[in-house]
């Protein structure tokens, strides 16, 4: 019989150092895994941060993704259900027939074929950075772009575009932009999207988007639907690992010595970074009970919504040896940082080979690479889904 | 060391592609929708059983088992 539980508590999102996940996430990791959870609306919830049961929620089709069943932990949101095309917000059989028109596209295959386009990329992202400073913000010459322009190449999005698509991504994921400006951007990328969504109709190419639309029997609404969801959840990530990655590697000098010196650490500095980093710090792993489940002893009630913590299963150390060390050569790395089940992020062998190219390009480049601010002024997305740095100033 | 046999099962497949990330030699994706294909169902080294048990406990769907062969 499992313990009395402490009330409900509100979701932890403080910050003792930049690159650690909030310390009360650790302490309830070790005291209750599975815990209650109070929501901001006033509803109650549950939170689990051990390893072993984020996989096994993920894993158990119990739990639902649809979106109008999830609360966030932080904030009030209004509760709809996703719009057609954006399958991470649904349960079977709806998620996997859309998802199935993708997966072949992302295979590990597929992924390395576009690492010639991806090192292009890289390399004039890097001439931008260079012409732009010492010093230079790497999030907007560098982390904001690599991996815009690695959509604009899965989506089809003609060379004359480039410049739009990146000032309307860039300003649908930064704060500095405000929420108004956000959204015009959404909408204004909505617009455009439908209309490569037309021409790809007339005039199929070689991308992915083309290839999609030809399988798919979509709507344009389906087919727009996909598109933003291949936007959304591929720039903010990895531009998010990008950076904060980066920002990680300046200030660990003996890891990033190690990655230089060979980059054939380079997997392994991946995965250890996306261990380490854990960028989906809230929101983006979430459930909600769609009968009666018993969870670690608990009983999470049908209705009930599940808040899975990415960073606390990351740091769990009943699976990683002196979890809160980043240590780029550590093997067997089982991390959650891409989820689990079903819902497993499906560009996440895409987003491997952009930060295997991106890191080992950007200190070659910049040999004498550094922080251009002190650590604690780097400016850091603390009240985001999506965890990075708003800003990495650096010189070299 | 006796042998393993390895078991995939396409229809679980998520097409993650930590099978064929992690085991290349043992794992292929369907150039069609990216799920699992067993290359080498019994591979007869100690190294890629190792590699082939990683590739089971990182499979986000749960598609692939080892057992004795």
């Amino acid at each position: 019989m499992a313990d009395a539980l402490p009330p409900p508590a509100p979701f932890p999102t403080v910050r003792d150092t930049p690159l650690d996940p909030p310390a009360a996430l650790g302490r309830l990791r070790g005291s209750h895994p599975v815990s209650r959870l109070a929501h901001p609306d006033g509803s109650t919830g549950w939170l689990v941060t051990g390893h072993a049961l984020v996989r096994q929620v993920l894993a158990d089709p119990r739990f639902s993704s649809r979106t109008e069943l999830l609360r966030s932990p932080v904030r009030v949101e209004p509760h709809e259900p996703a719009p057609p095309g954006v399958f991470i917000g649904m349960d079977e059989p709806a998620h996997a027939r859309y998802r199935r028109l993708l997966t072949g596209q992302f295979t590990v295959r597929r992924t390395r074929a576009l690492a010639a386009r991806v090192e292009r990329i890289v390399e004039d992202c890097l001439d931008t950075t260079e012409a732009a400073g010492p010093p230079a913000d790497l999030v907007r010459t560098f982390a904001l772009p690599v991996p815009s322009l690695v959509i604009c190449e899965l989506l089809g999005v003609p060379y004359a575009f480039h410049g739009d698509f990146q000032r309307w991504t860039t300003a649908m994921v930064s704060t500095a932009s405000g929420p108004a400006d956000s959204r015009a951007a959404e909408e204004a990328l909505t617009a455009f999207l439908a209309d490569i969504v037309a021409a790809k109709r007339a005039a199929p190419g070689g991308d992915l988007l083309s290839g999609v639309i030809d399988a798919g029997a979509l709507t344009d609404e389906e087919a727009v639907g996909i598109a933003m969801l291949l936007l959304v959840a591929g720039h903010e990530t990895t531009s998010g690992m990008l950076g904060l990655g980066t920002f990680a590697l300046l200030c660990h000098p003996d890891q990033l010595a190690l990655l230089r010196a060979d980059p054939g650490l380079a997997d392994g500095a991946v995965e250890e970074l996306l261990r380490y980093l854990s960028i989906t710090q809230f929101e983006v792993a979430a459930r909600s009970a769609l009968e009666d489940v018993i969870l670690d002893g608990r009983l999470i009630r049908a209705g009930e919504p599940v808040t899975l913590s990415i960073p606390a299963a990351n740091r769990d150390p009943a699976v990683f040896a002196d979890p809160d060390e980043l240590d780029i050569t550590r093997v067997p790395n089982g991390h959650v940082a891409f989820g689990h089940g079903g819902h497993a992020c499906l560009g996440q062998q895409l987003a491997r080979v952009e930060m295997r190219v991106a890191f080992p390009a950007l200190l070659r480049r910049f040999p004498g690479l550094r922080l251009a601010v002190a650590p604690e002024d780097v400016p850091l997305r603390h009240d985001m889904p999506v965890y990075g740095a708003h800003r990495l100033p650096v010189a070299w | 060391m006796s042998r393993i046999r390895i078991e995939a099962d396409p229809g679980r497949c998520v097409g993650s592609g930590m099978c064929a990330l992690l085991a290349p030699g043992l794992f292929d994706q369907s150039e069609e929708d990216g799920t699992v294909g067993v290359r080498d169902g019994a591979p007869p080294d100690t190294q890629r059983a190792t590699a082939a048990a990683a590739a089971a406990a990182r499979c986000p769907a749960g598609a692939i088992r080892i057992g004795d062969g």
